[in-house]
């Protein structure tokens, strides 16, 4: 219930101009957890990425080789300094190349 | 805090979200939401950090797009709570006189509106082909609003510019959660800062802006694609070279050509910066695959923005691009702003394809043909749209 109250009390007390009180919210937790997808686990994606992003950025991409996927997971390792498990990305690969179920 | 099973505990409670079709070659469906703060529906396309597009059916109602519906975009986690009266906007580097103004100084200065469409760079990249990586929009990542504060001229005036300045860099409360990831911080050339219709603004369509477009700070960049409208803005520094960090030297970029236009699988060629946008008119009263009835005259209306240039003309077809109708325009709001556009279209019965194109007034003709690049920004050409009548 609270979750639910704090924005809409926060915005009628900032109504007011520039200098206004504490405006305070809160956000939803993220898309949950990314299930397998047959036989592929979704255990390595499920730990390795969702720290910095939720799930929805993975699910709403289109189909992408397995070789798009390695980029993508380089550039996230490279420019974002995302703490990647060398040892997690066959498996990162093998969940991010498989089909949707 | 994300933890498995505050996640399933939501899982298993949430009904199940009713979904949109953006109409992409594959995997174009998105649930809606009314869960994020301060926001009505919106589309879902990554809860955290949020990216939160814009129903097209928002702009077939007025000029200015609600803050409730206006889109969100953000790279990195940001404060979920804000205390203007410590809010503080710090102005440094190559200034006479590095400054920590307050929301109450800022509002000393004189006070500026401008109508302005707010678009990003990646307004319409699900809609690629062949498909590109990042974030899928549709075409609802843009919104028109009437900003209101500053001149970031003013400001920088207050700090006194140094001679030798080439650029200014602007970042705010955002921060990436892993160090060394680069901060967000994007830079505006010295003489486009110094323009008068570049705003530090903290109204947006006569209230304070939504946390999630930036409270309580953004900058506001007419003309220019929403990269650089920094949001929780709370540094300005000047730079007296040009800005070599990751957001402007190596992120948005585009192939160094006026439509962005590459054919898919060529090598990318030089690149630069992207910064303006381009003239776009997109059909807000009919959805793809639309079945209408039969009509003498179909009404067709929609949003054109001009770019860098007021929209000067919009036409529609009804026959994929032979032939063209002029259309009415709506009020003008100004060179920044959407201009709504009002048609009508003979269209027979069986299947049609419509479109709707922009002309600036600069002469700058929406292209027929769509323009292509591997990052999916700057989407340019007119947008088809099947429709079936009867």
């Amino acid at each position: 219930m609270m979750r639910k109250l704090l924005p809409f009390v926060a915005i009628l007390l900032t109504a007011a101009g520039p200098q206004g009180p504490v405006l305070r919210v809160t956000v939803p937790d993220g898309d949950g957890w990314l299930a397998d997808r047959d036989r592929v686990s979704a255990d390595a994606v499920n730990s390795n990425c969702l720290a910095c992003h939720s799930a929805g950025m993975i699910t709403a991409q289109p189909r992408l080789t397995r070789m798009q996927w390695g980029e993508t997971l380089t550039k996230m390792r490279t420019v974002y300094a995302a703490p990647i498990a060398p040892e997690d990305d066959a498996a990162i690969l093998d969940y991010l190349a498989a089909s949707p179920s | 805090m994300l933890t498995r099973r505050t996640l399933i505990a939501s899982a298993l409670a949430a009904p199940a979200a009713a979904q949109i079709n953006l109409g992409f070659a594959d995997n174009g469906s998105r649930p809606l939401t009314s869960e994020f703060p301060q926001k009505g529906e919106m589309i879902l396309q990554r809860s955290s950090p949020p990216l939160l597009e814009t129903p097209m059916h928002v702009f077939d109602v007025s000029d200015f797009t609600p803050n409730s519906q206006f889109y969100v975009r953000w790279h990195y986690p940001f404060p979920l709570q804000i205390d203007p009266a410590r809010h503080r906007l710090h102005i440094g580097g190559h200034v006479n006189k590095p400054l920590s103004l307050s929301l109450a100084d800022l509002a000393r200065l004189p006070r500026h509106r401008v109508a302005a469409v707010n678009q990003c760079a990646g307004n319409g990249r699900g809609l690629f082909a062949p498909r590109v990586v990042g974030a899928q929009w549709a075409n609802g990542a843009m919104g028109n609003a009437l900003w209101e504060g500053v001149r970031l001229r003013d400001v920088l005036a207050l700090a006194g510019l140094r001679g030798g300045a080439v650029a200014v860099r602007f970042g705010g409360l955002d921060a990436p959660i892993n160090e060394g990831a680069p901060d967000y911080e994007k830079s505006l050339p010295v003489d486009h800062a110094l323009t008068d219709d570049v705003l530090i603004a903290w109204k947006m369509n006569g209230s304070s802006l939504p946390l999630l477009n930036g409270y309580p700070l953004r900058l506001v960049v007419p003309g220019w694609y929403s990269t650089y409208w920094v949001k929780m803005l709370d540094q300005i520094t000047v730079l007296d070279q040009a800005d070599s960090g990751f957001w402007m030297a190596k992120a948005y970029l585009q192939p160094a050509n006026p439509l962005a236009d590459i054919a898919p699988g060529a090598p990318a060629g030089p690149r630069v910066p992207v910064t303006v946008m381009r003239p776009r008119a997109i059909i807000t009263n009919i959805s793809h695959g639309q079945r209408l009835p039969p009509r003498t005259l179909t009404p067709v209306r929609g949003v054109a923005m001009g770019g860098d240039h007021g929209v000067k003309m919009v036409e529609l077809s009804g026959d994929s691009g032979k032939s063209w109708v002029p259309v009415q325009l709506g009020p003008d709001l100004g060179r920044w702003s959407f201009r709504r556009f009002f048609g009508a279209l003979a269209l027979a019965p069986g299947q049609n394809i419509i479109m709707a194109r922009a002309t600036n007034a600069a002469g700058t003709v929406q292209p027929l043909a769509q323009n292509w690049n591997p990052s999916g920004y700057n989407r340019a050409g007119v947008e088809p749209l099947a429709v079936e009548i009867g």
